[in-house]
């Protein structure tokens, strides 16, 4: 009888605890994300709002050809296979790619994906004649591609791509570039805008839920092909917050569980409730960006490196509670195409006024620059403060400096026409202040140094025509040995920094704030995150 | 009465008409670009060409103004550069949100204003008409969006009583996002509500306290008292008279309300008007802008014209032939 009652006991503690567990493991994980974006950015196939938008409803719901590494955090991402498994030039032509495709993978709808997919694709977005064509889609992607000038199946698991000029940097404008259902398409009549609400990629999460402005709720896909990337939640609903004090608060008060971009003077509050602050190395700078025009005052190599030693970074790290690094450059020293410039850049104020005084100014008879800047916005970090710090920095070493301050939609106008353009050079406009994303070669060095991509071609803004950087530029585009063109980008960036072509103050570090429900969370070095790697 | 209606109706054209105008030059002389809102800032020349044209923005201002007209006649208001959605689904969603918020915040604020006016107009100089005109003055000086975010941190992170964001169930298990008159949904409305309803609560205190200290000193109220009629019957007398003009007011402010205020949509992330507007306007979304702005301009003049039939029927002497 005594065993009997033991018994019982026995199996009335386990039997809760096994319902406990059946109910845990049976249980749908979530994780509520406070994104800053004022919208879901595009879901059909090529996200809109920027390289920040690419973690929502990019790389979660498609899959590039190439890949970007985002599921690493401790050092920086590298080009890895996609729905590509592998990708080269051919050596007597080395404009054309093959690329070898992924078997057996499909897309949420069950289709396969094959080489007449990704043809479809890049219809969708370069040929305006083609039914499927999206002029939404190819705006956002066709300035990522640039390089390609035709395409072709050569089998159902190869493609083959050729591009314009000879470009060895060409597979780094792959990531940018998603694969989408060409059967989803057909099946929802055509009809790009039913796609945005039933999308189907080959991504670890498909779309569950969307509604605009408000939510999108995307589901972990089970059958997803990289085994290593299974998603480590069911469930990620991502909530537009685009108001940063809002988004802390719907953190604290744990309506959400972790927020992309926390204010930074709500950092200590958060730190202090134990909220964990993730932040990390971000191929983001923010500098002035020079006029190497004739009248500039920053045609003078002096006054640019003056302006460069004249910053006290650390003190703007702190007046942005640390969420940001003091910038050496372009890039991170810990880019593999940072290099070893001479010319280092720190705060040495003595230098600063000798070079000034070489140039033939000082704090008593400075040099007048007028420098356009936005009042805010997307990768601006603390604008005005920030300015004005620069500004009272310089005018210690005899830089006085006006601002003409704009709206960051009307900044980018003015970055887009080039220092030479009326409405810069006409109103003595010579330097630019805007964020810069530096996440691959093209975006970091080549779109700012090559005369080929002067105003309006691109986005050389200052105009710098320099023969020698334009023959390493070709060099890179030629040389298809990763380390020797790492080698070249390297010197060229020493280039840029030698000659301080900019003025660099700080990089963001792209914070995130997590509930103590959020247990893992790799921050990857880039703006692609990698949103699998979530686990609550 | 019909003949004033249709009148009224017609004057609602060259209303509409102005309108649109008004706000599509608007956003023309505003700096920036449009394409910004669909192509990435740094898109080369011939990029920003070929969407001009797909878009039609290529084309004289007349003639994108004419063809958007011609098309919102019959209904089509276009669809959102920046989303694709149609420009019709996207406001009409908008402004079910807006209308929740408008609602409840009118409620509370003419409720809240009538009471405090009410009382105030009848102890003119004592320490209650202090007491609300000092919170009137208070509800239309304070800024909005301070409130909003004092409100939050006090009722959603301190005291963990309310959302601090959002229109709906934060659940993803709840499925929908459909509005439901549920304690779920409503908590969400509270902050929101709140903070909205300050300014129509303190003009509608200032004006009721006016109506009723001056009805008070008419002859007739004199009269009433001196024919022995209760404090309640001679209040009844003085509200019926303040009746038409406060609903005017009322009627003003709801309309205001309805345009959604974009600061405090944008501090709660209410997905109404206000926080479409907000997206556009920050985007150069024309067609957008344009939709929203002439809906709202619709729902403004159909709420003055709705005063204007009601305050007949309160007060015979404002009838029209």
């Amino acid at each position: 009888m005594h065993s009997v009652i033991q018994r019982f006991h026995r199996l009335a503690l386990a039997l809760p605890l096994a319902l406990g567990l059946a109910q845990t493991a049976g249980a749908e994980t979530v994780a509520r994300y406070g994104i800053s974006m004022a919208d879901i950015p595009l879901t059909t196939g090529q996200p809109d709002r920027g390289a920040g938008a690419y973690q929502f409803t990019g790389h979660t719901l498609y899959d590039p050809l190439v890949a970007w590494e985002a599921n690493v955090g401790t050092r920086p991402g590298k080009l890895v296979p996609g729905l590509a498994t592998d990708w080269k030039s051919d050596p007597k032509e080395p404009k054309k790619w093959t690329f070898n495709l992924r078997k057996g993978v499909k897309f949420h709808d069950g289709s396969s994906f094959n080489a007449d997919a990704v043809v479809w694709n890049l219809d969708k977005v370069l040929n305006d004649k083609s039914p499927q064509f999206d002029a939404k889609q190819s705006a956002q992607v066709r300035p990522r591609i640039p390089s390609i000038a035709s395409y072709k199946k050569v089998s159902d698991t190869a493609v083959e791509i050729t591009t314009k000029e000879v470009d060895a940097l060409f597979p780094y404008q792959l990531p940018w570039f998603l694969i989408s259902s060409p059967v989803q398409w057909e099946k929802l009549g055509h009809d790009w805008g039913k796609v945005a609400f039933q999308p189907s990629g080959t991504g670890p999460f498909r779309l569950d839920k969307l509604v605009p402005r408000e939510r999108a709720e995307l589901v972990k896909n089970v059958a997803y092909w990289d085994t290593k990337r299974l998603a480590k939640t069911d469930r990620i609903v991502l909530l537009p917050i685009p108001d940063a004090l809002t988004r802390a608060n719907a953190l604290l008060s744990g309506q959400v569980d972790l927020i992309e971009t926390p204010p930074p003077d709500v950092l200590p509050q958060l730190q202090k409730g134990g909220f964990k602050v993730v932040t990390n190395v971000t191929p983001h700078v923010w500098p002035y960006h020079f006029s190497t025009q004739p009248g500039s005052p920053w045609t003078d190599i002096r006054v640019r490196k003056a302006a460069n030693l004249a910053i006290d970074r650390d003190a703007i790290v702190k007046l942005l509670n640390g969420l940001a690094t003091p910038a050496k450059g372009q890039l991170d020293p810990s880019s593999p195409w940072f290099g070893k410039p001479t010319f280092a850049i720190k705060y040495d104020l003595a230098q600063a006024r000798a070079l000034m005084a070489q140039a033939g100014y000082s704090k008593d008879k400075p040099l007048k620059a007028k420098v356009i800047i936005a009042q805010g916005g997307t990768g601006q970090m603390l604008s005005l403060p920030m300015n004005e710090f620069i500004q009272q920095s310089l005018a210690e070493v005899g830089i006085a400096i006006d601002f003409e301050v704009v709206e960051l939609e009307n900044l980018y106008l003015h970055w887009r026409s080039g220092a030479k353009a009326d409405m810069n050079a006409g109103k003595g406009i010579t330097a630019i202040n805007l964020g810069y994303v530096t996440a691959d070669p093209f975006y970091a060095l080549t779109r700012f140094m090559d005369s080929h991509y002067i105003a309006p071609n691109g986005v050389n803004w200052g105009g710098l025509s320099d023969p020698k950087v334009d023959a390493t530029l070709d060099q890179v585009r030629t040389t298809f040995d990763t380390k020797k063109q790492d080698a070249l980008l390297a010197s060229l960036h020493q280039t840029m920094v030698d000659q301080a072509l900019m003025l660099w103050v700080v990089h963001d570090v792209n914070p995130h704030a997590l509930s103590p429900k959020v247990k893992q969370f790799v921050q990857a070095q880039h703006w692609f995150q990698d949103l699998t790697t979530i686990g609550m | 009465m019909l003949a004033y209606l249709l009148r009224r109706l017609l004057y609602t054209l060259p209303i509409a008409l102005g309108v649109t105008l008004l706000s599509f030059l608007l956003v023309y002389i505003a700096p920036g670009d449009p394409l910004n809102a669909i192509a990435p800032a740094d898109a080369p020349a011939e990029v920003v060409t070929a969407l001009k044209s797909a878009y039609g923005l290529d084309k004289p201002l007349p003639v994108q103004y004419g063809l958007w007209l011609t098309r919102a006649v019959q209904g089509d208001l276009g669809v959102s550069i920046a989303s694709g959605r149609t420009v019709r689904s996207e406001v009409l969603s908008a402004v079910k949100n807006t209308l929740i918020l408008a609602a409840f915040a009118a409620l509370l604020g003419m409720v809240a204003g009538v009471v405090l006016g009410a009382i105030a107009g009848n102890h003119i100089g004592g320490a209650a008409d202090r007491f609300a005109s000092g919170l009137s003055v208070l509800g239309v000086s304070i800024p909005h969006y301070w409130l909003g975010l004092v409100l939050t941190i006090i009722f959603s992170v301190w005291l963990d009583w309310l959302p601090a964001m959002g229109a709906g169930p934060g659940s993803s298990a709840a499925g929908g996002n459909a509005w439901a008159w549920d304690w779920a949904h409503f908590r969400h409305l509270i902050l929101p509500g709140v903070t909205l309803c300050v300014i129509p609560m303190g003009i509608v205190t200032r004006t009721v306290r006016a109506l009723v200290a001056e009805t008070l000193q008419q002859e007739f109220v004199t009269a009433l008292w001196a024919r022995g009629l209760g404090r309640l019957a001679v209040f009844r007398h003085v509200a019926k008279n303040a009746l038409p003009t406060i609903l005017a007011v009322a009627g003003l402010q709801l309309g205001y309300l309805m345009g959604g205020s974009i600061l405090v949509e944008t501090v709660f992330a209410w997905p109404g008007t206000g926080f479409l507007l907000n997206t556009a306007i920050f985007q150069r979304d024309i067609p957008l802008l344009q939709g929203t702005i002439l809906v709202l301009c619709m729902f403004f003049v159909a709420l003055n014209l709705l005063v204007d039939v009601l305050q007949p029927l309160i007060d015979p002497r404002m009838r029209r032939v």
